[in-house]
């Protein structure tokens, strides 16, 4: 106990010794470097970043709106498409070909260019029945990518499960859609969350992407802002804000994959 | 005196690609009886039982069950399937549905039945097999023995004609055997008809009807357990018998 004790307060000492060594090496060099002066007055200006902290919260709720609604309708479309690229049999290849190409293609064109395609290609086609609004055109690209990325997690989680599940489940008179939705399905979806909420992480970000077709959201607030007052505190806050949404995602990220492992430990000592 | 077989096998083929698994298999089993397959691993058990499943397609020859050709074109795997119960070496319970929840599952989405009265016959089920306390659990809490008797009553929830059991105690402590092994006997005792793989050969001599032994994919002799552990006429069956009571196993 006493031996334990002073070994784990030994390494915390070392913990914390080596963090504030290397902290302060950073403020050394960054503090003594010849633009540092200039490099506050762009970059950390206080008065800047209070003044623009609401307006640009303001526009990131764009942002939240724009990822909110595409993760809903990812979480459903990747399902779908991982469920049609996992159809057995010869009948059912060319869905299973068309998936493949699909996924290969969203995944291969960055995620920039598909909603400077569709952002400005679809209005452009002048068809009055179609939506005009760049928001809705982004959200679309942003589902199209991520349906992409996000199916194939869907599709390692049901690999995964073992063939014999869908055997049992068939021998007890269940059809191949029945297994699926009520035994495959279910247990897919549960190894996958980690890596889901992961690629949401990444969706968050993107949505920054939209920024490119003049929305203004987060990134083009903080553009305009940029450009009047010839001032980057604003990039700061805009950062701030984005941190403030994936981080506590990265962690409750975290805190599924350890409490599945603490049951998963707790399920093999009973 | 019924007169339609429960289980009837002509000339069942199957291969796994090259590998000739089934070579003819000729086998009858009338309402009530129990047969036991015995014979080495590799021998062709567990691919018979789940050809009769139709979990595995054959290649060549006719499996009828209670009259209705399975094999034949157009014929709904799901409805045979929901006649015919089968028990895995694995137990292969869904580890993400309480014991309650795995029984009631086909119930449920097969039979159709709601889930107050699926509920109810479940809960009789795993009284009558000593699990009611368990019908909360996850199958991870539970012993292997009590598994495998967990998948025995979901089996049995279908209300099955037939029952397929594949070495249902071969991935179980010695210890928890028995257990199992007792519930089949309860059925037996209660005229279910049951096809059972073992390599539990006193369990098979103590309830079988009869005993075919399988080798190379070909059922090579049958008879009463009498006649086959007490005096087997091929030398093959009696290599088997010899190998086994020099493992200690009979």
């Amino acid at each position: 106990m006493t031996a334990r004790g002073s070994s784990e307060s030994r390494a915390v000492a070392i913990a914390v010794v080596s963090t504030f060594v290397v902290l302060a090496a950073i403020v050394v060099v960054v503090t003594q470097s010849p633009g540092w002066d200039e490099f506050k007055a762009y970059f950390l200006n206080w008065g800047y970043y209070s003044d623009s902290f609401e307006e640009i919260a303001r526009a990131f709720l764009v942002n939240v709106k724009i990822f909110l609604v595409v993760e809903a309708i990812v979480l459903v479309t990747a399902l779908l498409m991982a469920i049609l690229r996992s159809l057995p049999g010869p009948v059912f290849f060319p869905i299973r070909a068309l998936a493949v190409v699909y996924v290969d293609f969203f995944r291969g064109v960055p995620t920039i260019l598909v909603i400077l395609m569709l952002g400005q290609g679809i209005p452009a086609l002048q068809l009055s029945w179609l939506p005009t609004d760049q928001i809705f055109w982004a959200s679309v690209a942003l589902v199209l990518v991520y349906t992409a990325y996000v199916s194939e997690v869907y599709r390692a989680g049901i690999e995964s499960v073992h063939p014999s599940q869908e055997a049992a489940a068939r021998s007890l008179g269940l059809t191949r859609t029945q297994a699926l939705r009520h035994v495959v399905v279910p247990q897919a979806v549960r190894r996958v969350i980690p890596p889901l909420l992961n690629d949401f992480i990444g969706l968050q970000k993107d949505t920054a992407l939209v920024s490119v077709l003049g929305i203004v959201e987060v990134l083009r607030q903080t553009q305009i802002d940029q450009a009047a007052t010839f001032n980057g505190t604003y990039y700061l806050v805009a950062a701030t804000l984005f941190v403030l949404i994936t981080i506590p995602l990265a962690r409750f990220t975290d805190w599924l994959v350890a409490r599945d492992r603490r049951r998963q430990q707790a399920g093999r000592l009973a | 005196m019924s007169t339609t077989p429960a289980l009837e096998l002509e000339g069942v083929h199957k291969s796994f690609g090259k590998l000739e698994v089934l070579r003819g298999i000729d086998l009858t089993l009338a309402e009530h009886e129990v047969v036991c397959l015995i014979g080495a691993s590799g021998s062709g058990k567990s691919t018979l039982l789940r050809c009769v499943n139709v979990l595995e397609p054959i290649d060549a020859g006719r499996i009828v069950v209670a009259g209705e050709e399975v094999t034949g074109r157009g014929v709904d795997v799901n409805r045979i399937r929901r006649e015919i119960g089968i028990v895995f070496q694995s137990y292969n319970l869904f580890p993400h549905m309480s014991v309650l929840e795995n029984v009631t599952l086909a119930p449920r989405k097969a039979r159709g039945l709601s889930r107050s009265v699926a509920n109810g016959e479940a809960e009789t089920l795993l009284a009558r097999f000593g699990l009611a306390d368990k019908r909360d659990e996850y199958p991870d809490r539970l012993s292997g023995g009590q598994q495998q008797r967990v998948a025995i009553v979901r089996a049995l929830a279908m209300q099955p004609s037939l029952l397929l059991l594949d070495e249902i105690t071969s991935a179980l402590d010695p210890e928890l055997v028995a257990e199992v092994l007792d519930v089949i006997r309860e059925l037996a005792t209660g005229g279910m008809t049951m096809l059972i793989a073992t390599h539990e050969m006193s369990f098979a001599r103590d309830v079988a009807h009869r005993v075919c032994f399988l080798d190379a994919g070909q059922i090579l002799e049958e008879g009463p357990p009498e006649a086959i552990f007490g005096s087997p006429r091929e030398e093959r069956t009696q290599q088997f018998l010899q190998r086994i009571v020099a493992a200690g196993r009979m």
